[in-house]
């Protein structure tokens, strides 16, 4: 093993178990799953080796955090073994251990692991919706494999060991978003789910074109190497252009992936997947690895403010822009999806500000009380399910007048013919549109106030997660970049309105199907991981509190970004925010608590809002526009290049008539007429006929007279004696 | 003592008349004849040479051609029995079934 330096690197030893210990969870279900799932505790048995094996790596990271802080911050590089060894170029599999990096790790494992348990339970109840138990081990093995991708992007020690991590995450994504893959997101038979996760899978391609490209110019220009610590050396001697035009293809990769305009698009789709994969890889972990390349690029940025500034404004525009189309949406993950948008936007405007800690922070508690919020979403729509279910099979039963009804959603193995006769003989029923939901609050008491907590976290009052690393980012943006501090606070204002409006419409009012007023609350094994992430959201701004002595976030970091403001609380940007977010809350309740939407009733917003209201309801009509401006010219162009290129130019001109027939030309005249029957043909011909005549002439010979030969025999005898003798 | 070469003189006679009666005569048993003629006339020639060299391998040859000539008379009669009948002939003008 090979170390940078002479350091004690403690528990260091343990940094491979990160990835492999999921591995080995994927392992155990996969060789095994099938035989636990046979027995009644299969599912459990399933669930809690997925759990324990994302656990193990949350107490990996934890030992390793506690490694970094025992050595002050020393990078500890563990090399576990050689990957790509060409010339100038040594790639090798090294795990990097500092305080970035274990950030990172303790967040995906930590939100991770609760997520795993959460998803038992709600996984139990989402396969018998569906009717196809079978698909419940299939889950966790993409969730264990998540969890050991996201592991190597955040551990690896250079460019391409990170992007081997970012294409990982990237493939489970695009598993878990076509996890129901034959349906849509109402468990109708349809593509539109393995559609999003195509959309999501192509998307995120173009961004990592942007960080191929980036590291190609990297390695070209930096010093051959990807690994950090080179890249950063090479960097302080070469020409800014080249930094400026690395970090800005990287923009496309962190665009990509962290969900920024313009490639934002596939992340709302991406709510097809079940609502624990919103929750990890859609909200918490995934999105936000670009937030984490930009940071762990920190030293690149830092050397061009104008690319810099490029980033922040994206993420600043991304932010209010996401957020306008979080206030005209109904479904209740729909929202959600658009505001982790948007804090995503906050991030990448921090870190492009340079407030790698308050981005970095900000990732945190986003982490947590996101997960929080689409963990109750996902309780919110199976206890809505839960009720339409019980309601449909209680008519069931009044129906038929016979007690014992077979559940469909018990049974299992039930085909697809019989599921759509399964819809109760009604339209189909929407549980995750909030104008399906009202008066959840006496229903799900408990999911209602860990929404509520994710909600004031969210919206950034005081003393929730949210308001302190939203502040901290607030409070950079209002020190440096003015532009930006309006956009954030408009965005940070719209946050708090569409939350409000959120919760309004959810849980009070009264319930506007009656499949919500019959939902029933989640089991513990759902609520009890929420409760947690619930603690964390309420307390997570003590990581870094913006108070003299505290800033430990800030602090850990400084080990790994060496320049770190600690900027003290500003109580004239926190008190704007503060009241903003009031306003908001106190707007929504206004519009949507005050006289609580009826079964029916279009959004109050609608009509003094008119045609910005219809903008924000279809999303600005972006993928429109996207389908419009990029996608039909595509489908144009390749439809003309199929058809026109390469069918009646290369295939029917060029290959038939040009390649073929030349051929066969030449093959026919030149070869066939003259080489070949002319030729070759002629002189074996000839010879046969040569043959024939010779031996019509030395047949006459054979004239069948025994004297002739007799004669001939003489003749003979007297040629050779006369030889003989005369010779 | 009679000189060798009457002896000579004398076999080349028979010999040729024999060949002759082999070519132009068209009567199978006259051929075959002929050919004992052309034997004897070979054998004559060795006897004579052997009595002059004073040695017996001349005539201990004739002997054998003697024996080989019985034998092939024996083949060859039988031959032209067989002709005989399915041709009612022997004439060998007419026995040209290999012609080429």
């Amino acid at each position: 093993m090979q170390l940078s330096e002479a350091v004690n690197t403690g528990f260091a030893f343990l940094a491979p178990w990160l990835v492999f210990s999921p591995l080995i969870g994927l392992l155990i279900n996969l060789l095994a799953g099938d035989w636990f799932m046979r027995h009644a505790w299969g599912e459990k048995a399933v669930g809690a080796v997925a759990s324990l094996a994302s656990g193990a790596a949350f107490v990996i990271s934890v030992l390793l955090a506690y490694t970094v802080s025992a050595s002050h911050g020393e990078v500890i590089r563990w090399k576990l073994a050689e990957w790509i060894h060409i010339g100038t170029l040594n790639l090798d599999w090294t795990f990097r251990v500092d305080s970035l990096s274990t950030t990172m790790m303790l967040v995906v494992s930590g939100v991770g692991t609760l997520i795993h348990i959460y998803a038992i339970g709600y996984m139990h109840e989402d396969v018998r919706f569906k009717n196809d138990v079978g698909r419940f081990r299939r889950f966790f093995l993409f969730l264990n494999l998540f969890i050991a991708m996201m592991m190597i992007l955040v551990s690896g020690d250079s460019y391409l060991m990170l992007f081997v991590g970012w294409e990982g995450v990237g493939l489970c994504s695009f598993l878990l978003i076509g996890f129901w893959y034959e349906l849509d997101t109402l468990g109708r038979p349809s593509w539109a789910n393995s559609n999003a996760a195509k959309k999501a899978f192509i998307t995120n391609r173009v961004g990592d074109f942007g960080f191929l490209i980036a590291a190609f110019l990297m390695f070209w220009h930096l010093g051959n190497s990807f690994q950090f610590d080179q890249v950063f050396e090479a960097a302080k001697t070469a020409p800014p252009g080249i930094i400026v035009a690395i970090t800005l293809f990287m923009l496309i990769g962190v665009a990509g992936k962290s969900a920024q305009i313009p490639l934002y698009v596939w992340l709302p789709d991406a709510m097809a997947g079940p609502t624990p994969v919103s929750a990890l890889i859609h909200a918490a972990t995934m999105v936000t690895a670009g937030v984490y390349l930009v940071t762990r690029s920190a030293e690149l940025y830092m050397l061009v403010p104008n690319a810099q500034y490029i980033v922040a404004l994206t993420g600043a525009i991304t932010a209010l822009f996401a957020a306008t189309i979080a206030v005209g949406q109904y479904d209740i993950k729909k929202v959600l999806a658009y505001s982790t948008i948007s804090q995503l936007g906050f991030m990448v405007a921090a870190v492009g500000m340079g407030a790698f800690a308050a981005g970095m922070f900000h990732l945190i508690t986003h982490a947590f009380f996101k997960a929080l919020l689409f963990l109750s979403a996902g309780s919110v729509i199976l206890g809505v399910e839960r009720g339409h279910h019980h309601l449909a099979h209680g008519q069931h039963k009044e129906k038929h007048g016979k007690g014992k009804v077979k559940h469909a959603f018990r049974k299992g193995g039930v085909k697809k013919e019989e599921r759509v006769q399964e819809d109760h003989g009604q339209e189909v029923f929407d549980p995750g549109d909030m104008r399906n939901m009202g008066g959840l609050r006496k229903t799900m008491p408990v999911t209602f106030w860990l929404y509520i907590i994710g909600t004031l976290a969210l919206a950034g009052i005081v003393p929730f997660a949210g308001f302190w690393s939203k502040d901290e980012i607030l409070l950079d943006a209002s020190l440096h970049f003015p532009v930006i501090y309006i956009l954030l606070s408009v965005a940070a204002f719209l946050t708090a309105f569409y939350m409000g409006r959120q919760i309004w419409m959810v849980f009070f009012g009264e319930a506007r199907s009656a499949a919500a007023a019959h939902a029933e609350e989640s089991p513990k094994v759902m609520t009890v991981p929420l409760m947690v992430l619930a603690v964390l959201s309420v307390l997570g701004g003590a990581l870094n509190l913006p108070f003299e002595g505290f800033h430990n976030l800030g602090h850990w970091l400084e080990y790994t970004l060496h320049e770190v403001e600690g900027l003290p609380l500003d109580y004239q940007v926190a008190g704007i925010s503060t009241v903003l977010a009031l306003l908001a809350l106190v707007a929504a309740w206004f519009i949507y608590g005050r006289n609580p939407l009826k079964t029916g009733q279009i959004d109050p917003l609608k009509r003094p809002l008119g045609f910005l209201f219809t903008g924000m309801e279809n999303k600005w009509f972006v993928d429109e526009i996207y389908q419009a401006l990029i996608l039909t010219p595509y489908e144009k162009i390749s439809q003309f290049l199929a058809d026109v290129i390469d069918w009646r130019f290369w295939h029917d001109w060029f290959h038939e008539k040009v390649i073929a027939g030349t051929y066969n030309w030449v093959s026919e005249i030149a070869l066939n007429r003259y080489a070949d029957q002319k030729g070759i043909d002629a002189f074996a011909n000839g010879l046969g006929s040569v043959t024939q005549w010779l031996s019509a002439a030395a047949r006459k010979v054979q004239n069948g007279f025994v004297r002739s030969y007799a004669l001939s025999v003489l003749f003979g005898v007297v040629l050779i004696l006369g030889y003989l003798i005369l010779k | 003592m009679v000189p060798i070469n009457y002896y000579i003189i004398l076999s080349a006679i028979l010999f040729t008349l024999g060949a002759l009666g082999v070519l132009v005569r068209r009567n199978a048993l006259i051929i075959f004849m002929s050919v004992e003629l052309m034997l004897n006339a070979a054998n004559l020639a060795m006897v004579a040479f052997s009595s002059v060299l004073k040695s017996f391998s001349g005539q201990i040859f004739v002997f054998f051609v003697i024996a080989v000539a019985a034998a092939e008379v024996a083949v060859g009669l039988a031959l032209i029995v067989e002709i005989f009948k399915s041709k009612r002939s022997i004439d060998v003008d007419q026995m040209n079934s290999m012609k080429g």
